[in-house]
């Protein structure tokens, strides 16, 4: 019973993870259909931001994880949005490029300026047991946070003036702007939701990979993976595509080994793009965002 | 196709800058006509950079001592350092550069038993001495190399031996993916069952692994009296945080002998790596006053707040002195005529201990002390004096086969 | 008569570098002769990916895989044969075989862009990751280990076809890489301008438009794929001729990206764009290693951003278009000409 529950915990612990991880790329996605690659890179800057905070200028941790992360890469994303991809726009292999050259410069700044030995944050809350196993009490929290994100995007879809704008610019860019609606001004705090988001899962995961300058690689191919896998549709393509990939993964890796999991994810994602080639929400769910 | 002016200026700009690149002239530091041109190949970039940075910095401090102190043979030295960026490929080519081009007197390269065995038969091939300075698993038999890093022989034994007596005769097994990953956990199988005990699971990760949560349920299922860690690199360093996650910090304990080389008792946090037992040639808290001084000197050079000089950095710096001896003694920078003479045996005083050059193997008789981590410092609590090579000696005699250049699989 | 400057250009400029492998190992020493070595090996894998994206439209991110297959392949199968000859035909065979079962999967399933980029990502990712898994003594193949992370080293070098004891020096290595590369692009120049080429160039600008007129789209961009997989693997027995190893390495992200860098950089569209590319970044990084100032990655993606923002057609049609005006003074006439160069 006890490794019944632990074993369910760890798989829904994963599709947290990965909800977590691709959330921001899905944002962008869905919104501006543009591939953020260097969204791995947001999520390493969250990262060290919620780590220099909190060792070098003793903020508490909770807060440089959950506020100052989000916010601080959040508005990193809105710059690079204005500086990059705005001349970008409606070529989505271009945007791609660029991107990914920008996680590259990245990636090296990051190395330049912290180098190796960028003291970690050891996970604030403690380890929970469940019968005899002893398991993260850190993952209680990070399925907490996802299922925070996920349900806010969708109040912020649903009920909100700046949600409204946000579907119809998805739905039909031209008309929503002959409607009114500032698409420029749109695209513009989507980067930056879609950054901060990102922000916030580097922040999050922190205390549990710790934070290097090359987090970032390995972190993109998953999201960008489930981003595609799970289609257009933002909040119930990624927990879909999230929930289908971690599922598979965490069960082939409890059975053999992490690295399978890892293979086990990547065939299954080609499978899933090969009989659904628009993603899980091309073909169903196509009405939800 | 119709340009205008602006698309004119903007093109050839950067076609010029783009092409101008090409002609950059080369980095490495202008020599003086009499330098002795040292090359050291490491990764200060990428997946591997954790174990590389200190040790360019010891190769550095010691070449600086060796010229403050007239230089060798009364020329002086030119470190001349690639950055291979955890690129095995760069290996390859920088270790071409360092015998063809530059002319290296000695190269000190590669962290991995990978990056050795690419680098290990260019230098061969080009008639380059080679000096690896990392512990790993033991075997390479080739006059054209020393190693100057522990084997599994030396420290695993001692640690094995510890350890089941203080904790108990079960083990559970995590390790890296790599040849240096399965040959040390066939050494601590075979110890442990020496020592009456058992290994109830082994588990292999490769390098860029950061999802543990799956094998500390399982390491709780096995109930182990203890657990052996063979993780390599920065990745694997969330093993031990999602240990500390789950709450299993203090209730079982861990044992590992790459523990430490990357300053993971400096970026973990305590309450992550307390108690954590390794074995190793080098800690910086070594008691003796050589070392002290040692310490000093080199915080003064690259400021007290350094992170810490790891075992790999001393063993770079410990290579670099025996290096300069041979060459003292011999009288000459030539490749075979230093080979001969640091098979004379060569021993040195140095801040780790004594050590000694072992002529059969090339290998070196060095101290090992097990040391326990408490609040990011390494206590001493056991020592032991003068280990040789006995791993490496049961299947390499350069005296008998001194054509012998390859890496031997030990026999367990 | 007007010469047609489209043939003769490639073809006087192939006649060119012929003659220079054939001297340049007089004259060189060892170890430029080595770097040009590898930096040719590599063009070759950057002509590969020019042909397969650049007149296929096929935007390939894992061509690395092929290049992977092919050392690889090279390698398992001269330490179990002993004489290099066949396991070259396995280093291209394996790859296109491998291309043209993925091509199938893919094109015939109507996947294109950017899914086609996710598939291809994740085919090199689970071969990287498998690779790296085969540490143990228990993986091997013949007699073969494959090493797992540490990767396969002591790879015998090509010897003179079913002559396994006069093994090439490195300067006859190095004729050959250069006579191979020089070879391929001939090849493919001659492949564009033939009716297959046009065809191909006509699906890559409107694939529907191509259908509709007649012309089997998936065969193909099947068969522009397969090549292309092939010549990757050319690329990677070579590869692996040059190190005397082959590691997991080779089917990376980094290695990927870099292919991909090559040819936006040196001109999507073109064939010798890629290739001076290629070598101008490899030559570039290598010198970067050398300092400790300025990360090589951090250059690498400036590069990058620069030309996709920038010159976003590369560095060989701006310069062509650059020659172009201040030779004849006029602007050109026809926007869109093709030219295999």
């Amino acid at each position: 019973m006890d490794w019944a529950a632990i074993f369910s915990l760890q798989i829904v612990s994963a599709i947290a993870t990965l909800v977590l991880l691709s959330i921001g790329l899905a944002v962008v996605f869905g919104m501006m259909k543009i591939i953020n690659l260097a969204h791995g890179e947001f999520m390493m800057l969250g990262g060290y931001v919620a780590v220099l905070a909190t060792h070098n200028l003793h903020v508490p941790i909770w807060i440089s994880i959950l506020v100052l992360a989000p916010l601080s890469v959040g508005l990193f994303g809105m710059l690079v949005e204005r500086l990059l991809v705005r001349h970008l726009y409606g070529r989505m292999v271009d945007t791609m490029l660029a991107t990914w050259g920008l996680s590259l410069a990245l990636t090296g700044t990051a190395t330049m300026l912290f180098g190796n030995t960028t003291v970690g944050i050891s996970s604030p809350l403690p380890g929970i047991s469940i019968g005899a196993y002893q398991t993260s009490g850190y993952g209680l929290f990070v399925i907490a946070v996802a299922v925070v994100v996920l349900l806010g995007m969708w109040a912020l879809l649903r009920f909100t003036h700046f949600g409204l704008c946000a579907r119809a610019t998805m739905q039909n860019a031209k008309m929503a702007a002959a409607l009114g609606a500032n698409p420029g001004r749109i695209y513009s705090l989507t980067s930056g939701l879609g950054a901060a988001l990102a922000g916030l899962g580097g922040a999050v995961l922190a205390p549990l990979t710790g934070v290097i300058p090359t987090l970032g690689a390995s972190y993109i191919a998953k999201a960008f993976i489930t981003v595609i896998g799970g289609g257009s549709a933002v909040i119930t393509g990624t927990l879909t595509a999230a929930s289908g990939f971690g599922l598979i993964s965490q069960v082939v890796t409890f059975f053999s080994t992490p690295v399978f999991g890892e293979v086990a994810l990547l065939l299954a994602a080609i499978v899933l793009i090969r009989v659904l080639p628009q993603g899980i929400t091309g073909r169903f769910f196509r009405r939800a965002f | 196709m119709a340009m205008n002016r602006r698309a004119f200026l903007r093109t050839s700009a950067i076609s010029a800058a783009a092409l101008s690149t090409l002609s950059l002239k080369s980095f490495s530091a202008f020599a003086a006509e009499d330098a002795i041109n040292i090359a050291s190949l490491y990764d200060n970039s990428g997946g591997l950079d954790i174990y590389g940075k200190p040790i360019v910095d010891a190769l550095t401090f010691a070449v600086e001592e060796l010229n403050s102190g007239g230089g060798l043979l009364g020329r002086p030295l030119n470190l001349i350092k690639y950055d291979t960026q955890s690129n095995m490929q760069l290996y390859a080519q920088y270790a071409q550069q360092a015998a063809l081009k530059d002319r290296a007197a000695v190269v000190h390269a590669g962290i991995t038993s990978a990056s050795r065995e690419v680098v290990r038969p260019v230098l061969d091939r080009y008639k380059t001495l080679y000096f690896y300075n990392n512990q790993y698993e033991g075997g390479v038999c080739d006059r054209n190399f020393f190693g100057t890093g522990v084997t599994p022989g030396q420290t695993v034994e001692k640690l094995v031996s510890h350890v089941t007596k203080k904790w108990g005769k079960k083990v559970y097994i995590v390790a890296a993916d790599y040849n240096y990953g399965q040959i040390v956990t066939a050494w601590v199988k075979k110890y442990v069952e020496q020592a009456g005990g058992q290994s109830v699971g082994i588990e292999f990760f490769p390098l860029d692994v950061t999802n543990f949560g799956a094998t500390i349920s399982k390491i709780q299922e096995a109930k182990p009296d203890f657990v052996w860690s063979a993780l390599v690199g920065g990745a694997h360093m969330s093993f031990y945080r999602q240990w500390k996650a789950a709450g299993m910090t203090g209730k079982l304990p861990i044992a590992s002998t790459t523990f430490a080389g990357g300053n993971e008792h400096i970026v973990l946090s305590s309450e992550e790596s307390n108690g954590i037992l390794i074995c190793q040639n080098y800690v910086q808290e070594l008691a003796t006053p050589q070392n002290q001084a040692f310490v000093e000197r080199f915080h003064k050079r690259f400021g007290a707040d350094y992170p810490y000089i790891t075992e790999l950095a001393m063993g770079a710096y410990q290579g670099m002195m025996l290096w300069a001896e041979g060459v003292r003694q011999a009288g000459t920078v030539e490749r075979m005529a230093v080979i001969e003479s640091l098979e004379k045996g060569i021993s040195l005083e140095l801040p780790s201990g004594k050590v000694s050059v072992d002529p059969a193997t090339h290998h070196c008789v060095l101290d090992v002390h097990i040391a326990e981590v408490r609040d990011r410092r390494l206590e001493v609590i056991e020592s032991f004096a003068q280990q040789g090579p006995s791993d490496t000696a049961a299947v390499c005699n350069l005296v008998k086969n001194p054509r012998d250049a390859k890496q031997y699989s030990i026999a367990l | 008569m007007p010469v047609d400057t489209r043939t003769l250009l490639p073809v006087l400029g192939c006649v060119m570098a012929a003659v220079l492998v054939a001297v340049l190992p007089q004259w060189l020493d060892l170890f430029t002769l080595l770097s040009l070595t590898i930096y040719l090996v590599m063009a070759l894998l950057a002509l590969s990916l020019a042909f397969i994206w650049g007149f296929g439209g096929i935007l390939c991110f894992g061509q690395a895989a092929f290049f992977g297959l092919g050392a690889y392949a090279y390698a398992i199968g001269v330490l179990n044969i002993g004489d290099s000859t066949w396991p070259v035909v396995l280093a291209i065979a394996v790859p296109a075989l491998v291309a043209a079962a993925m091509g199938y999967f893919m094109f015939y399933g109507g996947i294109s862009d950017v899914y086609l980029g996710v598939i291809t990502l994740a085919v090199t990712l689970i071969l990287f990751n498998v690779m790296n898994s085969t540490s143990g003594s228990e993986y091997q193949i013949g007699s073969a280990l494959l090493g797992g992370f540490n990767g396969i080293p002591a790879i015998p070098t090509l010897n003179v076809p079913f002559n396994p004891d006069h093994v090439l020096e490195p300067e006859t290595l190095f004729q050959v890489i250069g006579a191979t590369l020089i070879l391929c692009y001939l090849g493919l120049c001659g492949l564009l301008a033939s009716r297959f080429g046009k065809v191909v160039v006509a699906i890559r600008e409107n694939e529907q438009r191509a259908g509709l007129l007649g012309y089997d789209t998936r065969l193909h961009k099947l068969i522009v794929f397969s090549l292309g997989g092939g010549i990757a693997g050319l690329a990677g027995c070579l590869f692996a001729n040059w190190g005397a190893f082959v590691s997991p390495g080779v089917f990376g992200l980094a290695q990927s990206a870099q292919i991909i860098i090559w040819v936006i950089v040196g001109g999507r569209g073109t064939l010798f764009g890629p290739i001076l590319a290629c070598v101008g970044i490899q030559a570039l990084m290598a010198r970067l290693g050398e300092q400790q100032h300025v990360d090589s990655g951090f250059v690498l993606g400036l590069i990058l951003l620069t030309f996709v923002m920038l010159l976003p057609r590369g560095l060989l049609p701006a310069l062509s278009t650059l020659a172009t005006r201040v030779v004849k003074r006029r602007p050109q006439a026809t926007p869109a000409q093709e030219r295999a160069l």
